[in-house]
């Protein structure tokens, strides 16, 4: 019960940072340009299948707090681990797609839109990486047998889709909105 | 049906064993939220003293006109460092250490809810403020405000030590975030059985509800850091207006955060003086409900006024205007908490110890700060009084007058419950008188050289009538309080080393924290009485008078 009001409030608080980093990235939507270099640099079919992805893994990891609980242990370490592999998928691709902006000389320097796009998404990155680390350790106390009670998954596992949550904020903000708004 | 006694039982799980003797070792791997919470108060000391020592030396400068005791460049870097650490890492630290202290022993708990937590947040903390202070060690302090304005906090216009500004606050602000959502796992969960709501002491309700405010309040700043970091060391745009950043939007993230941070700093401060003022006028609270309230509505409304600080930017009148009246609006929740804390003294029978005589100076100090607070809300006496003296001289009524008031009345009240010894009441006195009348002397002044067109921030000012008289008696205020704060020095170390025992409830006191040992054991409590009201001592001590028959009755 403890653990998770903590990360309650905990993610109550991440809300208002990823906040107030959303409307730093609308403040600057009305500068020029800033539209059409968003449809010009970001493939948003490519990051639609991570997106998608990254939602799925948030569906393997209530499969995994559902198997643990029910003490189906092969099957809870299965769901675990597939979940990290998705995240995984997800941080490659937005690496991945990090280098092509770069060598297309998009860059936090290089305009407005630049400086809010990889601010939001990277900080939504280093979000998923924590996570990441988070479930990686669970994982491991799972396999030793060390982890009996569900509580730590299931805190872990409020972590993960708030995480999830606000990245289909981001996708859709930057991502899909240029394509049928111009401020 | 009789209530009884509760048994405390032991945590759950056995914590890295703080118990055994191991000298500095001891405190370096504690986590007892006593021990952290003292050294939360030390770290807030120890910054108090480097904070008012880049004070002194400000007013030497400013004692005579066109005076060159300090370069411009230094004196902005000692301004800057000065309001960074008193806010930051002296008022925030103080209060949450008070907090980490105080709420266990006041709710009936052994430990906070998250003891590794509490370390690390204060660990966070303490070296956040460390990193700050290197900045010295590089080519210079950060000068660009505490409030650090884009551009000026830009890489062309400032030191490196806005970096260390960034990630000093930052460490903070974790710390801060951390300590915050612990208290309040530690309320909700751990009180004693029988403590509802409406039996909570005003402190914890005080600390529940700035905890929230933390909360809310921090990733604005820290985000608006984390900006700013980008935009000077990999050049973003987000604050540069020469790329087509904005500094407003500084000012907006910054204010969002600090005007709910100065709600942060004062309403621990006003659940001790709830604390205080009941205790030595031997009455309980008058208007339990309406100080809690009156909190939360502060609380709600520290988010709505933030603009407050903007009224020079050209926002136009609709915004200032809304901004004007929830300014005005959140003067109302404050003076009922002036009349509760009135009504309690009302024909109690009052004892004038130290921690009573720095409440009811608060009543006074905090009172005009408030006033001329109200006078900034009117936004033509904002645009003709903004950034000199005037503001200056508030902001100071009400972190000293009102926040630091508070931290020395909770010292001069708690500090027989954390040391076993009591302070000298006769020293207490002197430090008393002699930092109010400075007090007074610095900053009453300065809300006249305000008014006459002194600009704050500026680090030395011309021959004009009255200013250098204006000023020499204000810098012989700030070295006034300067004495007063070494004889508090002296009365501390003199009362641990041969002070007079405490005992465990000097003060007749009516909370549970008054029922551990003085100093409090590794185990707060094996079993407390039944708490029935506010206050469960005072029930206990006085059966057939206790607050829940007459609430009952």
């Amino acid at each position: 019960m403890k653990s998770r009001l903590m990360m309650k409030l905990f993610i109550g608080s991440e809300a208002f940072f990823f906040l107030s980093l959303i409307v730093a990235y609308l403040y600057f939507w009305r500068s020029a340009h800033f539209t059409q270099e968003a449809l010009h640099y970001l493939n948003v079919k490519l990051s639609g299948v991570y997106t998608a992805l990254l939602l799925l893994s948030s569906g393997s990891l209530v499969l995994a707090e559902n198997r643990q609980r029910k003490r189906a242990w092969r099957s809870a370490h299965f769901w675990l681990a597939i979940t990290i592999v998705l995240g995984c998928i997800f941080i490659a691709g937005q690496a991945h797609e990090y280098l092509t902006l770069i060598s297309e000389d998009l860059t936090l320097g290089s305009s407005e839109f630049g400086s809010g796009f990889f601010t939001l998404t990277g900080f939504h990155g280093l979000h998923v990486v924590a996570g990441l680390v988070l479930l990686a350790i669970l994982l491991g106390l799972l396999l030793k047998g060390h982890l009996k009670k569900e509580d730590a998954l299931r805190t872990a596992g409020m972590y993960w889709h708030f995480v999830d949550a606000v990245w289909l904020c981001v996708f859709t903000l930057i991502y899909v909105l240029p394509h049928y708004l111009s401020l | 049906m009789m209530k009884q006694w509760t048994h405390i039982p032991e945590p759950e799980e056995q914590l890295p064993d703080a118990a055994t003797e191991r000298g500095l070792l001891m405190w370096l791997s504690s986590v007892d939220h006593k021990q952290l919470g003292i050294m939360y108060l030390l770290a807030s000391l120890l910054f108090f003293l480097l904070g008012g020592l880049l004070v002194l030396f400000m007013r030497t400068q400013l004692a005579i006109a066109e005076n060159d005791f300090l370069s411009p460049e230094v004196y902005n870097q000692f301004f800057t460092m000065h309001g960074t650490t008193m806010i930051f890492f002296v008022l925030t630290p103080a209060f949450l250490g008070m907090g980490v202290y105080l709420v266990p022993l006041m709710i009936g708990a052994n430990e906070m809810a998250f003891p590794r937590l509490n370390a690390f947040s204060f660990w966070m903390a303490l070296f956040g403020g460390l990193l700050l202070y290197f900045s010295f060690l590089t080519e210079g302090a950060p000068d660009a405000g505490w409030f650090n304005y884009a551009p000026l906090n830009e890489s062309n216009y400032s030191t490196e030590g806005i970096h260390y500004y960034c990630m000093g606050l930052l460490l903070g602000g974790i710390g801060t975030v951390g300590t915050a959502i612990n208290l309040i796992v530690t309320i909700l969960h751990m009180r004693v059985p029988g403590m509802g709501y409406r039996q909570m002491p005003l402190f914890v309700w005080m600390m529940l509800v700035t905890a929230f405010l933390i909360l809310a309040a921090f990733p604005s700043l820290n985000a608006a850091l984390a900006m700013l970091l980008l935009d000077r060391l990999l050049h973003a745009h987000f604050f540069v207006t020469a790329n087509g950043g904005s500094a407003l939007l500084w000012q907006h993230l910054f204010w969002l955060f600090g005007h709910p941070e100065v709600y942060i700093l004062i309403l621990p401060a006003f659940g001790i003086f709830s604390e205080v003022f009941q205790v030595f006028s031997r009455k309980p609270i008058f208007g339990y409900g309406f100080v809690v309230a009156s909190g939360i509505a502060i609380a709600l409304l520290a988010f709505g006024v933030w603009v407050h600080h903007m009224f020079t930017t050209g926002l136009g009148n609709t915004v200032n205007a809304f901004f004007a009246a929830s300014s005005l609006l959140i003067g109302v929740p404050t003076g009922v908490k002036i009349f509760n804390w009135l009504g309690t003294m009302y024909k109690g029978s009052i004892r004038l110890s130290v921690s009573m005589l720095f409440a009811v100076a608060f009543l006074i100090e905090f009172t005009i700060g408030g006033l001329s607070g109200i006078s900034f809300a009117i936004v033509p006496i904002d645009w003709q009084l903004t950034d000199s003296y005037y503001v200056v001289a508030h902001l100071h009524f009400v972190f000293v007058g009102g926040s630091l008031f508070g931290v020395f009345s909770g010292l001069f009240y708690w500090f027989p419950k954390m040391s076993g010894r009591m302070l000298s009441e006769r020293l207490g006195r002197w430090f008393f008188w002699l930092f109010v009348i400075g007090f007074n002397l610095t900053f009453l002044i300065q809300h006249v050289l305000g008014m006459m067109g002194m600009p704050r921030r500026v680090y030395t000012y011309p021959q004009l009538p009255y200013f250098t008289l204006f000023n020499f008696l204000s810098t012989a205020g700030a070295f006034i309080m300067a004495l007063a704060v070494l004889t508090l020095l002296y009365n501390i170390w003199r009362s641990l080393r041969k002070g007079e025992p405490a005992g465990a409830d000097p003060w007749d006191a009516y909370t549970l924290e008054w029922h551990a040992a003085a100093p409090p054991l590794l185990k707060n409590f094996e079993r407390l009485p039944p708490v029935r009201s506010a206050r469960p001592l005072f029930d206990l001590k006085h059966p057939e008078q206790a607050d829940w028959k007459k609430q009952e009755g």
